[in-house]
């Protein structure tokens, strides 16, 4: 009996002097954390992608609490929703940011760019980037090999075995920026969405002059500079024989596309093109031409349809 | 080996910066006319292997696979520059000092032969602090196939025997080994015989194996002593180490005047008409080699510029013919083909054959992960790229392309640091 009350004493004297003792060091040495950031971190979707350039989204929560001001921080794979509620945790506004899409900028299918030699290393983007210009004439092209699919955390990029190249589903796409840094060659690129996903690209980034482009590819950018003349925007510039459509400048007026010889400009997710340009710009001609012959008719009435005829060529062609 | 139409010199068929090219379009030059400066220190001066006028300075694919700026030369005729000794006749004498005898290498644009290209001159300046103590010749033409060296000893025995004297005299040291696999006893007992005339070399038959002519490996075998992990160099345990197509390409510069537009390459494969070694001035399509021993075998898999351990596969025959070209190998597309990759079965028949002591296993697996830092910890930088790993692997995996991934972004990681510092 005396053995266990001495226990039952010794053991419950020790318990609360370590009591004491931890809680004097839990105060003492309390590490101050703004609550918030657990808030924050709780609205994030968790992916620890990394694509908002912090490690993780606990990282990114700090930053976003310490920051102030919510400039510059996104959470790609949350988007706009996500930003809403931080920034109601926070008090702070978060400005309504263009949502991004990973776009593939090469057209080198195997229709358009024939292979030339057969790769048989390891079924690398990076080794075949570093072993040769890969298996067609093109050195800056996609290898095919996959990196930016592997890179992928949101299943969002697939190959498409007909083409050989990658490609993006839009939906999935949160713009973390992943493959962009997988690709070897610099292919991929986050580009704003766009209205209803509408987007001008070229489809091209081959920096070698136009005839050993042309050569290796039917599609690929020559660098002729049509484009930067006819685009009245000023969104196209040309450099290394090579043309770029800055995005926050287009204004989708798809004129570079009807422009490019080599259609490496691409307009993604538009409706179809009415059959012809012209036959577009034939019915107003054609309503011009009859207002005018509407007004000139009080004087010439007798005129015989022929005479009238070479003035609006267009209605010819429609 | 005849003259091809048009020759084309890359500017970058050396180790260290590219050359600067000191020709216009339009520009006649002659045999061994200069058409491009040294772009540094560690850099070599590129030299017209025909007479002609130049066509145009733009891009070819070279050995790399990616277009390079290189010179285009329209050959006409077979004129060469007055300077250059022609004459057959032995010269076995050399009055010049040390310092002159490195800046003539310099200054003909000599580079390591042996497929890395190294500048020579670089080689035979030790940073300070530095001493030689013996200059090792490799004439071990370890890689199956090539020959190109074995031929050349025996034909010119006593130039390659006077140029290692002058690469002595260079160094400075009394002390040099000229190191033969026992595969070739013609070349060791010519050797020997005529190596009585040149006091100071001896002749050292080694085994047969690869990878036996690698630098490390032969100062192993040859002086018994252990070159430490990178960044040391072999310099470190006294030796300098050249190849005994650079001992006579320095012969040539040093007492001929002829600066390096010439070599010698092997031409192979098992479907070959007519295997042969050529003496070929460099610019000259691999296609016109090809030709020349009996066209190309309608079974051809592969082109490789080099052996079959280290080479590399190119993308046409127009590649033209560089300082560091020793071969053309020419594989069926049978020999060629890799097998099917399979899992890793942790083996570790890749960590026995590796001449380096790594783990190519893991080395390989850290190329694939990015792990960089991890990579540099285990070595990666010792690779010497022998391809030991992957030749041996049962599983067929690609070990090698993961590693040598690995040691270029590691190496690159380490200059940008050196570079900061």
């Amino acid at each position: 009996m005396n053995t266990i009350l001495v226990a039952v004493i010794v053991l419950g004297v020790t318990a609360l002097v370590l009591a004491g003792v931890l809680f004097v060091i839990a105060k003492q040495f309390a590490v101050e954390e703004d609550p918030r950031v657990g808030q924050v971190a709780e609205v994030l979707p968790q992916a620890n992608c990394g694509g908002c350039g912090f490690p993780g989204c606990a990282g990114f929560a700090d930053a976003c609490v310490k920051a102030g001001s919510l400039d510059g921080l996104l959470c790609p794979v949350g988007g706009q929703a996500v930003m809403t509620k931080v920034a109601d945790i926070l008090g702070l506004s978060a400005d309504a940011a263009e949502p991004k899409v990973a776009v593939v900028r090469c057209n080198g299918t195997c229709e358009h760019r024939p292979r030339t030699v057969v790769y048989d290393g390891a079924v690398s983007c990076r080794i075949a980037h570093a072993t040769g210009c890969g298996e067609t004439g093109c050195a800056y092209g996609c290898l095919g090999c996959g990196d930016c699919v592997a890179a992928c955390q949101f299943d969002a990029i697939r190959m498409n075995p007909e083409t050989g190249l990658p490609e993006v589903d839009a939906e999935k796409c949160t713009a973390c920026g992943a493959c962009v840094k997988a690709c070897p060659r610099m292919i991929i690129e986050l580009r704003n969405k766009g209205k209803n996903g509408r987007r001008m690209v070229v489809l091209c980034v081959n920096k070698d002059k136009g005839a050993i482009t042309r050569k290796a590819c039917e599609v690929g950018c020559i660098g002729c500079g049509k484009c930067q003349k006819v685009c009245p925007f000023e969104a196209i510039t040309i450099a290394n024989n090579l043309a770029y459509i800055d995005y926050e400048k287009c204004k989708l007026c798809r004129k570079c596309e009807d422009e490019c010889p080599q259609h490496s400009i691409v307009a993604v997710n538009f409706p179809p093109r009415k059959p012809k340009p012209a036959a577009t710009e034939a019915p107003k001609a054609a309503s011009a031409a009859e207002a005018e012959s509407a007004a000139k008719a009080p004087e010439a009435t007798g005129t015989p349809s022929s005479q009238t005829a070479p003035s609006t060529p267009n209605t010819q062609k429609s | 080996m005849a003259l091809p139409k048009q020759a084309v010199f890359p500017l970058s068929q050396h180790i260290g910066a590219p050359a600067v090219p000191c020709v216009a379009k339009g520009d006649m030059v002659k045999v061994g006319t200069k058409i491009a400066d040294a772009g540094g220190f560690v850099s070599a001066a590129i030299f017209s292997s025909v007479s002609g006028k130049v066509a145009k300075i733009d891009s070819v694919i070279d050995a790399s696979g990616y277009r390079k700026p290189a010179i285009f030369i329209d050959v006409v005729g077979d004129e060469w520059e007055e300077s250059i000794d022609r004459s057959e006749e032995l010269v076995t004498k050399c009055d010049l000092k040390p310092e002159e005898i490195v800046s003539k290498i310099k200054d003909a644009g000599v580079v390591g032969m042996g497929g890395a290209c190294f500048p020579t001159h670089v080689k035979l300046t030790p940073p300070p602090g530095s001493k030689a103590e013996c200059v090792i010749i490799n004439a071990v033409e370890c890689e199956p196939y090539l020959t190109a060296d074995h031929s050349l000893m025996l034909e010119k025995p006593e130039q390659i025997l006077m140029g290692v004297s002058l690469l002595m005299k260079a160094v400075n040291v009394t002390v040099g080994y000229i190191a033969i696999e026992n595969n070739k006893p013609d070349a060791i007992a010519l050797m020997t015989e005529k190596a009585k005339n040149f006091p100071g070399i001896q002749i050292v038959p080694l085994k047969v194996k690869y990878p036996q002519g690698g630098e490390k490996q032969l100062i192993d075998a040859v002086i018994g002593r252990q070159v430490p992990a990178p960044p040391a160099i072999p310099i470190a345990v006294g030796a300098v180490v050249q190849n005994v197509g650079t001992a006579y390409a320095v012969y040539e510069a040093v007492i001929k005047n002829k600066p390096l537009f010439e070599r010698i390459v092997t031409v192979t494969g098992k479907s070959l008409a007519n295997p042969s070694n050529f003496l070929t001035r460099m610019g000259t399509p691999m296609s016109q080699l090809i030709e020349a021993a009996g066209g190309m075998p309608e079974d051809t898999g592969k082109i490789i510029g080099g052996g079959p351990m280290m080479g590399k596969a190119l993308l046409n025959a127009e590649v033209p013919i560089c300082k560091g070209s020793s071969g053309v190998l020419l594989m069926s597309e049978k020999e060629s083909l890799r097998g099917e990759e399979q899992n890793c079965m942790r083996c570790a028949k890749c960590v026995a054959a590796c001449p380096m002591g790594l783990e190519p296993y893991l080395l390989a697996k850290l190329g694939e992960y990015a792990d960089w830092e991890r990579a540099e910890k285990e070595d990666i930088m010792t690779c010497i790229e022998c391809g030991c790993c992957t030749f041996t692997c049962p599983s067929n995996r690609p070990l090698l392309d993961w590693v040598r991934l690995c040691k270029n972004t590691v190496g690159g990681i380490i200059r940008e640091r050196n570079a900061k510092k």
